[in-house]
């Protein structure tokens, strides 16, 4: 069938089965199971609205359930067992991670990983927060806002393109076509360097990308949030004579604490599920493995799905912290 | 009150600097590949995508037409071809100064008549019309070769789309990839609005035991990485039966999806005017109504939000695509796939490489520019509390 074809029944069949379960059920609770009349009328409301949330949940929560929450749980099973042929399993305890921590290519990823933690999400975050403030008050902001804002919209695929024609390197006889080279060679470099194939620093080059990517987002909330300052405060602060430094790092920082804490593990999250640029740019060769790619690697080129788990499993180690803290503040929130 | 920029103009320029600067910074990356995308191969490899925006100045040897077969007798022994220099060449341009040898680049100026001895005379117009005049050994053999300095204009074309959209017999073009891509979007979009949306109502009007653990797991989902959930998923629609393929890949963004936008829908909908719903439900209206004729009509800002979030992140994705859609046969590849295919095979033919990606990326480009209202206004109902 064309897939075109295909798509819009989807899209029917999705949508109507949708309304068609939420109206149904709906009308199933009222009219059929609890009828508001009779005698039993006042609690028969009652009962129909007990069970009503569940009933709007429902889907939601058996998508949910078997898309994300079943997966940690499976994935935590599978690292701990070996495939075996004719799809069988055999128990094997620890063995996959330390397997996985004997290769070379596993510590080279999580040495990358740490890597991209510690520098991306503080990259971006001050990037953005330096674009908010500069931008805060100037005439044509918006347009430039705009226009840092942009790569949000920008695949990861895309960005690695678009990065890979920046590092394109060309013999030394012939006009260099990256802009790298070009600056690079102007600027008193002896020869066009392979940016992509300097080992360790060429990690540098492809959190490039996602930095670029990644300040948009940071900019727009924290612009919003320095636009929440209380003008006041930063009144009280000239009026004291305090210097633009002093109220830029001493009033505004500490008022908008809280959202550039919101950034930076967002923008974690983020960095720790990288792979796609990794995938396009470089694969993990010359050493820019990091663990998203390990593990695609392990799972779908080696084939070996309990050291794939395994791996998998150490992201979601290093997610944990940020997720307990999340829940923590969501629940303190609403208290 | 202007703290940071004071009054000072230095100040001021100061700041517009840097702002440009950084606006530069952010743009040329992209620009760098949009104008790439518009020139040819050669144009390409010959100067730096920013130099294409002025006219290039450059030197170049090309033969005159050949004699043997262009040559008119004009009697006496004398002989003569005449023609334009840069017919055949492929471009067109404006002649600085040309020579006869290599070693003498830019001896004449256009127009004047250079004596190549024993009455052999080349005369080269700005234009590059030429007239080669000489007796008949002379005009003969071999054509005589010339040294330009010319200057071409910015020369920009649309072939490479073209080429990458329409052309039949490309093999690796990104016409089926760009409409795979749309089947995948359009319904991975549309599906997981409608099934927050209740729930979100769910989580945020309506009171039942067990409300504020389910808002704390949605929470907690938010930041689980999808890697978990490539082999037990993979896994479970094989042993269902959908396999590798759009039915999966929509399941699987619909799932994905979903903790973002029951996340987002909620926080809005709880700050919805109280008193609306209330005066509804005295009215008796049921929760259905409500939600139907009140909630979602005041949600739309949300949804919207939502929708470009979705929208942005399956148009882009790579990875659900690679596992849970992709086959041997390859004809369900999407857009991103194929581009990395393309870094792969192509690295080098940055025509081809520009204009496939620029295709992709022209969507959400546009999709970003026209909602980014609703874009901002997601994002901070997500982050700022």
């Amino acid at each position: 069938m064309n897939p075109a074809l295909q798509g819009l029944i989807t899209i029917i069949i999705g949508v109507g089965g949708c309304v068609g379960y939420f109206y149904g059920a709906n009308l199933f609770l009222d009219k059929v199971l609890f009828r508001a009349e009779g005698p039993n009328a006042g609690r028969n409301i009652n009962r129909a609205n007990q069970i009503r949330p569940w009933l709007f949940l429902m889907p939601a929560l058996l998508a949910l359930g078997l898309y994300l929450a079943y997966p940690v749980f499976a994935t935590l099973r599978l690292s701990f067992l070996e495939r075996l042929p004719g799809n069988e399993y055999a128990f094997v305890g620890f063995d996959n991670y330390t397997r996985m921590f004997a290769e070379p290519k596993f510590m080279e990823a999580l040495r990358n990983n740490v890597l991209w933690l510690v520098v991306v999400p503080a990259a971006a975050t001050g990037f953005g927060l330096l674009a908010a403030q500069l931008t805060d008050r100037l005439s044509w902001g918006n347009i430039a806002k705009s226009i840092v804002f942009m790569p949000m919209a920008i695949s990861f695929v895309g960005a690695a393109v678009i990065f890979k024609l920046i590092y394109e390197a060309r013999p030394e006889d012939v006009a260099q076509i990256g802009i790298l080279n070009h600056l690079y060679l102007t600027f008193g470099g002896d020869a066009p360097r392979q940016w992509l194939q300097i080992p360790f620093w060429n990690n540098f080059f492809l959190m490039a990308v996602l930095i670029w990517i990644q300040t948009g987002f940071a900019m727009v909330i924290l612009s919003a949030a320095l636009r929440g300052i209380p003008e006041e405060t930063v009144e009280a602060a000239i009026i004291d004579g305090a210097n633009p430094f002093q109220i830029f790092f001493k009033i505004k920082i500490p008022q908008i604490m809280s959202t550039i804490v919101v950034v930076w593990t967002t923008i974690t999250i983020a960095t720790l599920k990288v792979f796609d640029i990794v995938f396009a740019m470089t694969n993990g060769q010359w050493e820019t493995q990091v663990l998203a790619n390990y593990m695609y690697d392990k799972l779908f080129r080696a084939n070996d799905w309990g050291m794939g788990s395994a791996s998998a499993m150490i992201i979601m180690l290093m997610v944990t912290p940020i997720l307990v803290w999340n829940v923590y503040n969501a629940r303190k929130e609403m208290q | 009150m202007d703290a940071m920029a004071g009054r000072k103009p230095a100040v001021v320029w100061a700041l517009n600097i840097s702002v440009v600067l950084l606006v530069a910074l952010w743009l040329f990356p992209t620009l760098g590949l949009l104008i790439s995308s518009f020139r040819t191969g050669d144009q390409i490899t010959a100067s730096g995508w920013w130099s294409a925006l002025f006219p290039a100045e450059q030197t170049m040897q090309i033969r005159v037409a050949d004699p043997d077969d262009n040559r008119v007798d004009l009697g006496n022994g004398r002989f003569m071809v005449e023609g334009n220099i840069f017919d055949g060449a492929g471009f067109a341009g404006e002649l600085n100064a040309w020579g006869t040898s290599s070693r003498r680049l830019g001896e004449f100026e256009p127009g004047v008549a250079a004596d190549l001895g024993d009455g052999e005379t080349l005369t080269l117009q700005a234009d590059g019309a030429y007239i080669w005049e000489g007796n008949d050994d002379q005009i003969s053999g071999r054509a005589q070769r010339v040294f330009l300095d010319v200057v071409t204009p910015p020369d920009f074309t649309l072939e490479n789309y073209n080429f990458v959209l329409f052309d039949e017999n490309n093999s690796e073009g990104m016409a089926k990839a760009f409409f795979n891509t749309l089947t995948v979007v359009i319904p991975a979009t549309i599906i997981p609005i409608l099934i927050a949306a209740f729930a979100a109502y769910a989580l945020a009007w309506m009171d039942f035991p067990g409300r504020a653990i389910l808002i704390a797991i949605i929470v907690g989902l938010l930041v689980v990485p999808l890697q978990l959930a490539l082999i037990p998923l993979l896994s479970l629609h094989n042993a269902i039966g959908i396999g590798k393929g759009y039915l999966g890949v929509w399941l699987a963004h619909t799932g994905f999806g979903l903790p973002l936008a029951i996340y987002l829908l909620r926080n809005y909908m709880v700050g919805l005017p109280r008193d609306i719903i209330e005066n509804a439900k005295v009215d008796g209206a049921t929760d259905f109504q409500i939600f139907t004729k009140i909630i979602l009509p005041l949600s739309f800002p949300a949804l919207a939000s939502f929708a470009i979030f979705q929208f942005l992140w399956t148009w882009n994705d790579l990875l659900v695509a690679l596992v849970f859609l992709i086959d041997a046969s390859g004809q369900t590849t999407v857009m991103t796939k194929q581009i990395v295919e393309l870094l792969g095979t192509r690295g080098g033919d940055w025509e081809i490489l520009a204009t496939s990606a620029f295709v992709s990326i022209a969507v959400p480009l546009a999709v970003f520019f026209a909602m980014q209202k609703y874009l901002v206004r997601g994002l901070l109902a997500g982050s700022v509390k």
